[in-house]
């Protein structure tokens, strides 16, 4: 996808990029050149996906709390609850540190959006799912640790 | 047969009612006070979130994937089922009582007709069958899976109420209570072992849950997307403990389901659940 | 996928908490077939927005972490009943869809 993006990028001026790129039958119609973090989502260490996402000296912070359970019942949907109280939270991340690829989710919030996220989350074993939160131009972090098995009555 | 039922009674095996024609509500309200006494701190009505009624960090997650659950599409399509008519013009509604709504409490029935025991997915295929249509495997989540992960949700909140009523029907009920309580195959576990005995303790990382309760909630997604039936379940945890499992829709599974759904007489069932 | 979403939106005070339940495979490109040994390809949603009465509230990025049939739940101060929610995703494929709620 970085690739088509920065062909039709080279080849084009900066206005009128997507209708050549479409002309140019390099991009269907309706497929949208949408921002997406790939070095953060491919980053195969909790360093690296911290370090994508700007939150390389995330202060820890005791105003998030990340609701999460201690021991998950199925590791491919394990309900993580992340709030913020921090006054002007404008951007919450999923990072759980020991997935093959950490970084999960990094959401912007604004106009009115609150710190808070509810989602469910793939782990492979047991981690450490930590929150990263901006706000006021500062990045914090919370973790908690869930423990994830692999049951033996599957049948 | 005393000394046999004393030797067990020294393993720690419970054999359930000892006098061979006590009936299935002495048998039941015998293994609800077990239950009761093992663990008074657990409201019998609870049992229907089986094991999850002993782990509050597990319950916790089962009621937050169940405010949204991430199987609704698949509901939705045994919905689509459901209503859709069968060849002969007529819908489910018009074969089964009440038009399929809180009847799944009744099931499975002794059909003296028949002179065996009909299941809720028995009835389901005879009415198929009855209307120009092929009954559906039995097993198969595709098709049985997905209808009565809809059909069944019609019957949220009724209370099981199994009967069993004359010899014939008493006679598979004791069929099924043999099956529950016999020891069998490589790992020479009844369901009983685990299901009486053992619920309430881990095996191994596992919370096993009792028997009181466990038919009231089927099908189950597990892991929010593996649609298993109550039946298939007989298959998946003959095979876990290595005995060789019939398949889902056998006498022997019907007359089992037949005792394990009475012993839940009583309880309120809620269809189509996350499980882990 | 063409499956739509629901979404459940409502008020608790001043606070709009809006619930979403998305259909997609949400696949890592990790997984192997179970049957043929073949690793499945990635195909997972990329970016998830939500608007209430056509201004962004939500403007996400997501990886295939996030669960199949993935859940969503975010809060909106200052929403009102009967703004209208919309909430919109696209994946790696260019596949999109989206759904609108009023504020219950």
């Amino acid at each position: 996808m970085n690739n088509l993006r920065r062909n039709v990028l080279k080849g084009a001026g900066a206005a009128g990029a997507v209708s050549v790129a479409v002309m140019a039958g390099l991009l269907k119609p309706g497929m949208a050149l949408a921002d997406w973090n790939k070095a953060g989502f491919e980053s195969k260490d909790l360093n690296g996906a911290m370090s994508a996402i700007g939150a390389g000296s995330a202060a820890a912070s005791g105003d998030i709390s990340v609701k999460a359970p201690d021991i998950a019942e199925n590791g491919a949907v394990v309900p993580v609850e992340i709030t913020s109280n921090i006054a002007g939270t404008d951007s919450i991340a999923i990072v759980s540190e020991k997935n093959t690829m950490p970084l999960i989710a990094d959401f912007k919030l604004m106009n009115g959006a609150q710190g808070f996220i509810s989602t469910r989350i793939k782990m492979g074993s047991t981690s450490n799912v930590v929150a990263v939160v901006k706000a006021g131009g500062k990045v914090y972090k919370a973790h908690k640790e869930v423990k994830v098995t692999i049951g033996g009555c599957g049948g | 047969m005393k000394k046999i039922i004393v030797a067990l009674a020294g393993l720690g095996i419970l054999m359930g009612a000892v006098a061979a024609n006590a009936g299935p509500e002495e048998d039941r309200v015998k293994v609800t006070n077990y239950f009761k006494a093992k663990y008074p701190d657990i409201k019998v009505e609870d049992y229907i979130y089986g094991a999850l009624a002993f782990d509050p960090d597990s319950k916790a997650q089962y009621n937050s994937i169940m405010e949204f659950p991430p199987y609704t599409a698949e509901i939705d399509k045994g919905e689509k089922l459901w209503k859709t008519p069968l060849k002969s013009g007529k819908t489910y509604a018009d074969c089964l009582p009440n038009g399929g709504k809180m009847i799944a409490g009744n099931y499975p029935m002794f059909d003296n007709a028949k002179g065996k025991v009909v299941t809720l997915e028995d009835a389901i295929n005879e009415c198929r069958k009855a209307n120009g249509e092929e009954a559906y495997g039995y097993g198969d989540p595709k098709t049985m899976g997905l209808l009565t992960a809809y059909m069944r949700t019609l019957s949220d909140g009724m209370k099981m109420n199994i009967k069993v009523e004359g010899d014939a029907a008493q006679k598979a009920y004791e069929d099924g209570k043999k099956t529950f309580y016999s020891r069998a195959g490589q790992l020479n576990f009844s369901c009983a072992s685990c299901h009486v005995d053992g619920a309430g303790n881990r095996l191994r990382s596992e919370l096993l849950s009792p028997v009181i309760g466990q038919a009231t909630h089927w099908p189950v997604f597990r892991g929010g997307d593996n649609l298993v039936t109550l039946q298939v379940r007989y298959e998946g945890c003959n095979k876990s403990v290595r005995h060789s499992p019939d398949k889902a829709g056998s006498t022997r599974y019907n007359n089992l389901e037949y005792f394990h759904s009475f012993m839940s007489n009583g309880l309120e069932l809620k269809s189509s659940v996350f499980r882990k | 996928m063409a499956e739509p979403m629901k979404i459940r939106a409502s008020m608790a005070g001043d606070t709009a908490e809006v619930k979403c339940l998305m259909n997609h495979p949400m696949e890592t490109g990790l997984r192997k077939d179970a049957k043929t040994g073949a690793l499945v390809p990635a195909l997972h949603i990329t970016n998830v927005t939500a608007t209430v009465n056509g201004k962004t509230v939500l403007d996400a990025q997501w990886g295939g972490g996030v669960s199949k049939n993935p859940y969503l739940a975010f809060k909106v101060k200052g929403a009102k009943a009967g703004d209208k929610v919309m909430v919109s995703w696209v994946d790696n494929t260019g596949d999109k869809n989206s759904a609108e709620a009023s504020i219950g």
